[in-house]
């Protein structure tokens, strides 16, 4: 008689998230670390028509209450029109405050100083015009900026550096962005945008998946394999083509620079997060 | 013997407001016939101070003294017992402590018992042994209950801790922790927390002692500290168990009677006990190997 095998699973790490706990720790985090830690009731927060502010606009306005929540559209004169719609339905369904302030002017002030300017570059003049005029908006308002980039991002450095990187806390930058999706479906963002094939808006038909050459569903799995310590050959093991995997790891390993704070020249025995050591919240 | 566990959410680096704060769980426990307070580590400070450490670390005399005044401030007029984790200069030497303190009922106070963690993690997100320097000694003492062993944190992680201080013939294991949470994927709680409870329950049921946690809470510079202050009995299940996120108390009765029942019917540390000694004789052991080389 030939016995039955039952076969092992390749074991990997799980991406699978509670979202009602999920949703109770970043309430919590934003609670503790705006009003006890800061002494700042009121967030503000760039409102694209995206996922990813959309879903920290509903976290703000579960944590905060959504009268201490202001969300800003900065659109620029290519931006889509849809994109505008939907921040607005955000904006609706929550009941927090809205605004559009357009970045057009500003933007193109300076870029015809800079007329051999390319799309990328435009995208980051935008992206960092955003970030002047929002903490300009919070310093108005008395409310903290409040960041919206996710892990999957972060990691593979999709984002501009000193932009949408500044805010000084992030409810969701440990999030991948399966992982915002699977929350923003739990809170009820609407499916207009949780639907929508992502896109940083800075031309037309741009979408991030086209922009980073690999899908989020499969980036993040490599990722999450990646930040566990996984070699190569044990990520190509559980059904990923050798190309994805060196995509993912050459994004990863290219960017930790923008992971981190500008590198200073240690000259001293008191060098600043060197030798003088002391935690954000002291 | 009835005993509080505290979970409690210190204010970072502000010494002041967290004894404030130690004296109102004193004035809410003492109208209570409580015997046993016990509250997390580092639970005067906060838990991540990296250098400020060595500005706020204190004398362990000073912190029994601060604990006997204000046990009397709240209006404690009878003894009680009380466990603080903090961290300790020992002229000018920083460990990651708990102290058991006895209180009188005139404003005085002793120290029965400190504890220097043993097991500082320095990985990922902990940094410890950057900052402090590791405990030598696993004691057990005599508590309110009986024979006793502090283990902080990460020491209670590794089962040799938990074993040492049954073998020494301790009956409770007081747990004081500060764990910044992690893995939100679990159905009910966080990862972390789930592998916190299923090492406490271990520990408890194998060695027939109770377990005592008390946790922080709060977060740290986005690090959320995972509460689930909690106690287990001596035959492993969970008697009461905090969520992760708010202060709370935790209030618990110890039963000597049920060390000994629960030893009577699974006596694995009676047998433990008898094999030891071959288990210590065996020079396979690397510990034993070590000792040979030197000599």
């Amino acid at each position: 008689m030939t016995l039955p095998v039952l076969e092992a699973r390749l074991d990997e790490p799980s991406l699978e998230i509670n979202p009602a706990l999920t949703t109770r720790w970043l309430e919590a985090f934003l609670r503790d670390e705006m009003i006890e830690r800061r002494g700042i009731g009121k967030a503000i927060i760039g409102l694209s028509g995206g996922i990813d502010s959309a879903l920290v606009a509903y976290l703000c306005a579960r944590a905060l209450g959504p009268e201490n929540v202001y969300a800003i559209r900065m659109p620029y004169r290519s931006s889509s029109a849809s994109s505008l719609a939907d921040a607005q339905r955000v904006i609706d369904a929550l009941g927090i405050h809205g605004e559009t302030i357009e970045i057009s002017d500003a933007v193109d002030g300076y870029l015809k100083h800079a007329p051999d300017a390319d799309a990328r570059r435009k995208g980051n003049v935008m992206a960092r015009m955003r970030m002047l005029v929002l903490f300009d908006q919070s310093a108005r308002r008395g409310a903290l900026p409040v960041g919206t980039g996710n892990k999957t991002e972060r990691l593979m450095g999709y984002f501009t550096w000193h932009a949408d990187d500044t805010p000084p806390v992030n409810p969701i930058g440990d999030l991948f962005k399966t992982q915002v999706w699977a929350l923003a479906r739990h809170l009820g963002v609407p499916n207009e945008v949780v639907d929508k094939p992502p896109s940083a808006d800075l031309e037309a038909n741009q979408t991030d998946e086209g922009d980073l050459g690999i899908t989020y569903a499969k980036a993040d799995r490599i990722l999450n394999l990646i930040l566990f310590g996984y070699r190569d050959d044990a990520i190509v093991a559980r059904g990923f083509a050798p190309e994805e995997v060196r995509l993912v790891r050459r994004r990863v390993d290219s960017t930790h620079w923008k992971r981190h704070l500008p590198t200073t020249a240690l000259v001293s025995g008191t060098a600043i997060n060197e030798f003088y050591l002391r935690p954000v919240d002291l | 013997m009835h005993a509080a566990l505290v979970q409690f959410k210190p204010r970072k680096g502000d010494v002041a407001a967290n004894l404030a704060a130690m004296r109102e769980v004193f004035a809410q426990l003492v109208p209570t016939d409580v015997e046993l307070i016990v509250f997390p580590e580092a639970a005067l400070t906060g838990y991540y101070l990296e250098g400020a450490v060595y500005e706020l670390a204190r004398d362990s005399r000073e912190m029994v003294r601060t604990l006997g005044e204000t046990w009397r401030a709240a209006g404690g007029s009878r003894p009680v017992d009380v466990v603080v984790g903090f961290y300790e200069n020992v002229a000018g030497t920083f460990y990651n402590s708990a102290v058991y303190v006895r209180c009188d009922a005139l404003g005085g106070a002793h120290a029965v018992h400190v504890h220097h963690k043993m097991f500082l993690p320095t990985y990922g997100v902990f940094d410890e042994e950057r900052f402090l320097t590791r405990g030598r000694r696993l004691s057990v003492f005599e508590s309110a209950f009986g024979p006793a062993a502090i283990l902080i944190c990460e020491d209670a992680w590794h089962a040799l801790m938990p074993t040492v201080a049954a073998l020494k013939g301790a009956q409770l294991i007081i747990v004081p922790s500060a764990s910044p949470g992690r893995g939100l994927t679990g159905v009910e709680e966080l990862e972390s927390n789930a592998r916190w409870k299923a090492i406490l329950s271990s520990s408890a049921a194998e060695h027939g002692v109770y377990v005592l946690y008390a946790a922080l809470t709060g977060f740290e510079g986005g690090k959320g500290m995972s509460g689930a202050t909690c106690a287990f009995s001596p035959r492993g299940d969970l008697l009461a168990s905090a969520g992760p996120l708010d202060p709370c108390i935790v209030s618990v009765r110890l039963d000597v009677g049920e060390v000994e029942l629960a030893r009577a019917t699974i006596p694995l540390l009676g047998d433990l006990s008898a094999v030891l000694p071959d288990l210590w004789l065996d020079e396979e052991i690397p510990v034993r190997r070590r000792v040979e080389e030197r000599a």
